[in-house]
């Protein structure tokens, strides 16, 4: 397991240069010259000229990027064109608020996808899973924009219970710590920072957890309708044992693979940053900002974010296989073949 | 009296119309007796069981009958009531030991779920008598097995360890619905003989789901045939085997290959299909495949008639007065049909040499020297 773990990670190394060499070229191809926009549309040639001679950006492109692999290497992805600021740097202020985002909307969309799932497997065709399965539906087809635009009239707008922007009240921010407000607060024991975060948290968090909550039910559905089909469902019923029992101990259990697969997926993508959620609620997350960078040519940021978000994809992936073997007793890894 | 089933009918609300899957039916376990139900697919042998059990899913549900388990009504029970019956008073065995155990726990944790479920006992306990539950039917170095998942065990094995849960609890009745039917035939003499030794060592009663009239021959006391949902023939083994009086047994005893048969003849099959359930022939399901069909009998239903402990539901024996009676097993493979008195066929000659030893047992003790 282990040689297969070391394995996987290993393969990270092929999959990142690829990934940078993509994201390299579409940036030098597509995107429109960063010199006018760095120095302002009045700039004069010389100065636009010496500005890509400073960044290296007359460099043949090869050149350019045997530059940026040497700096990646060294952990150093550059600076930002317009804010000077490390790309490293930049990436760690702004992650933190990714992740919690992410993690509260994935915990959210399980819980409630899975739950859903099953009732609605379970009580087939009934009521329960005709209202299930709209909300599904509904789920898979609303924008989040607009369902974050909606969020925000009721919650905020109508009803106050939830603020409609941003991650905390600057005036309750924690020390910082690991950089997530709701842990942060929890460690410095500031239940006021730790409940105003949540507050800030839930609407965003709801509105990014439908699609994946949609998704999820789904899936739990199908997935439970074929497992309570199976001969051992009915020798645990023949057992004697409770109905919640059966369903949750043998018939969940064994259904729980594709399941933990599509959390898999949608937190993968989740983390990549929502760049809608992100702008809707104005939360001072990686994704929003990414495509403001991705707008100005800042190079480097680009290639950064993209390369962090590809780890993450390929480590997220890497964790749902390991869960698989704990879950499927039958899957074993042997490290020989990945 | 241990079960008695009276006037149980099974039925299945489908859209196209009810399939009546268990027809009428009645009958009675005792005590440490092995009981077969024979019948091909679809005859509601397996609906049977799953009835008894309270087990059987929608769209399927008990119409009418009782099922009395030691004088109590299992269909009036609730779903608790129910639920300390199954695995404890009454167990089962499912035909296919390769998809009936749980894959993601080990062996150990599915059978102490079982025991813990009924019995008051400690985790500890429940594990030593899970491990001498695997020793007792034949699992070698139980202690060690008993961690294994049951991907790690052959089929033999893991229908062992499905009778070692059936039996955790000590049934007084254990419904094997077609055990052996995915095994080969050595580790079905196997499982069989267990069956015999656990009816021996706990004094259970055993219902035999099967369609195999070898394993009828081999483990039972007491057959009933059992034809679109409703009981054709009930019999001792040996009755059964020796004289079948309903034209389907002898038709299914003669389309078992003999050892001795020549290779050139062809073997016998009953001619034509078994009725769409939802489109019954009226009268007797069985008139239109039956060689001896007479008028009467696409127009009524014949009753379940006792011949002196031989009950046969056909009008070849339902009086005296009918001058075609019994049939005999050679006269039914000639074509011909017997017409001698009902009375008459006590003389008839069952016309195989069975391939299994009880069965030539049986053809022997039809004489009455056994």
């Amino acid at each position: 397991m282990l040689k297969y773990i070391i394995k996987r990670i290993l393969m990270l190394i092929p999959v990142l240069i690829g990934v940078s060499i993509i994201v390299f070229l579409i940036m030098r191809v597509f995107s429109p010259d960063p010199a006018p926009i760095v120095l302002g549309q009045h700039a004069t040639q010389q100065a636009a000229e010496a500005w890509r001679q400073a960044n290296g950006l007359n460099d043949p492109i090869y050149l350019q990027y045997f530059h940026y692999l040497k700096g990646a290497i060294t952990g150093d992805l550059g600076t930002s064109y317009y804010t000077k600021i490390p790309v490293t740097k930049e990436i760690l202020t702004r992650f933190p608020a990714t992740i919690e985002l992410a993690i509260v909307a994935i915990v959210l969309a399980s819980l409630f996808g899975i739950l859903i799932g099953v009732i609605s497997a379970v009580k087939k065709n009934s009521i329960f899973d005709n209202a299930g399965m709209l909300l599904a539906l509904i789920g898979v087809s609303m924008p989040i924009f607009w369902l974050g635009i909606l969020l925000i009239i009721f919650f905020s707008g109508l009803i106050h219970w939830f603020p409609s922007n941003g991650r905390i009240n600057p005036l309750l921010e924690p020390i910082h710590v690991t950089g997530f407000y709701l842990i942060d607060s929890l460690m410095t024991g500031d239940m006021s920072a730790f409940k105003d975060a949540l507050q800030h948290i839930i609407l965003p968090a709801s509105a990014l957890a439908m699609y994946s909550m949609a998704i999820i039910t789904r899936m739990t559905r199908s997935s439970m309708l074929d497992t309570l089909q199976q001969d051992y469902i009915r020798t645990a019923r023949a057992k004697g044992i409770g109905e919640g029992r059966v369903i949750v101990r043998h018939a969940l259990r064994n259904g729980l693979i594709p399941i933990i697969t599509v959390i898999g997926l949608q937190l993968g993508s989740l983390l990549g940053g929502a760049v809608l959620t992100e702008t809707v609620f104005s939360w001072p997350g990686i994704g929003a900002y990414t495509v403001a960078c991705i707008l100005k040519s800042d190079f480097p940021v680009v290639q950064g974010v993209v390369l962090l978000v590809a780890t993450i994809f390929v480590l997220v992936n890497l964790l749902v296989d390991v869960i698989y073997a704990f879950l499927d007793p039958r899957i074993k890894y042997s490290g020989k073949e990945v | 009296m241990l079960l008695e089933v009276k006037n149980l009918s099974t039925e299945f609300k489908l859209k196209r119309g009810i399939v009546k899957a268990v027809d009428d039916i009645s009958f009675t376990i005792d005590k440490g007796e092995i009981l077969a139900i024979v019948g091909e697919s679809g005859s509601g042998k397996s609906v049977t069981s799953l009835s008894i059990m309270g087990l059987l899913q929608k769209p399927g549900r008990i119409a009418s009958g009782e099922i009395l388990f030691k004088s109590q009504d299992l269909n009036k029970l609730s779903k608790n009531e129910l639920k300390k019956i199954r695995g404890n008073h009454i167990s089962m065995i499912f035909q296919e030991p390769m998809t009936s155990l749980n894959p993601v726990w080990r062996i150990k944790d599915q059978i102490m779920e079982s025991i813990m479920t009924h019995m008051q006992i400690s985790k500890k306990q429940a594990l030593a008598r899970t491990i001498e539950m695997l020793d007792t039917v034949g699992i070698p170095s139980a202690a060690q097995r008993a961690n294994d998942y049951p991907h790690q065990m052959s089929g033999g094995m893991r229908q062992r360890v499905m009778t070692a849960m059936a039996l955790a609890c000590e049934p007084e009745l254990l419904i094997a619905d077609e055990p052996t039917t995915a095994l080969d035939v050595t580790i079905q003499a196997q499982i069989l003989e267990l069956l015999y030794r656990m009816r021996e060592k706990f004094n259970m009663a055993v219902l035999l789901i099967t369609h195999d009239l070898g394993v009828v021959s081999e483990a039972a006391d007491r057959v009933i045939v059992m034809y679109c949902g409703k009981i054709m023939e009930e019999a001792e083994v040996r009755s059964l085997f020796t004289r079948p009086l309903h034209p389907y047994t002898v038709g299914l005893l003669q389309s078992i290959p003999q050892i001795d048969d020549d290779s050139e003849k062809r073997l016998y099959m009953i001619k034509g299909m078994v009725p769409n359930p939802l489109n019954m022939p009226q009268g007797c399901p069985f008139s239109d495949r039956c060689d001896h069909s007479m008028e009467r009998c696409s127009k009524e239903m014949p009753e379940l008639k006792d011949i002196s402990g031989h009950k046969v539901r056909c009008f070849l024996y339902q009086s005296e007065s009918i001058t075609c009676g019994g049939i005999t097993a050679t006269s039914a493979s000639a074509g011909a049909k017997g017409c001698k008195k009902a009375n008459s066929c006590e003389d008839s000659v069952f016309g195989h040499k069975a391939g299994f030893s009880l069965c030539e047992e049986a053809v022997e003790g039809g004489s009455g020297e056994k």
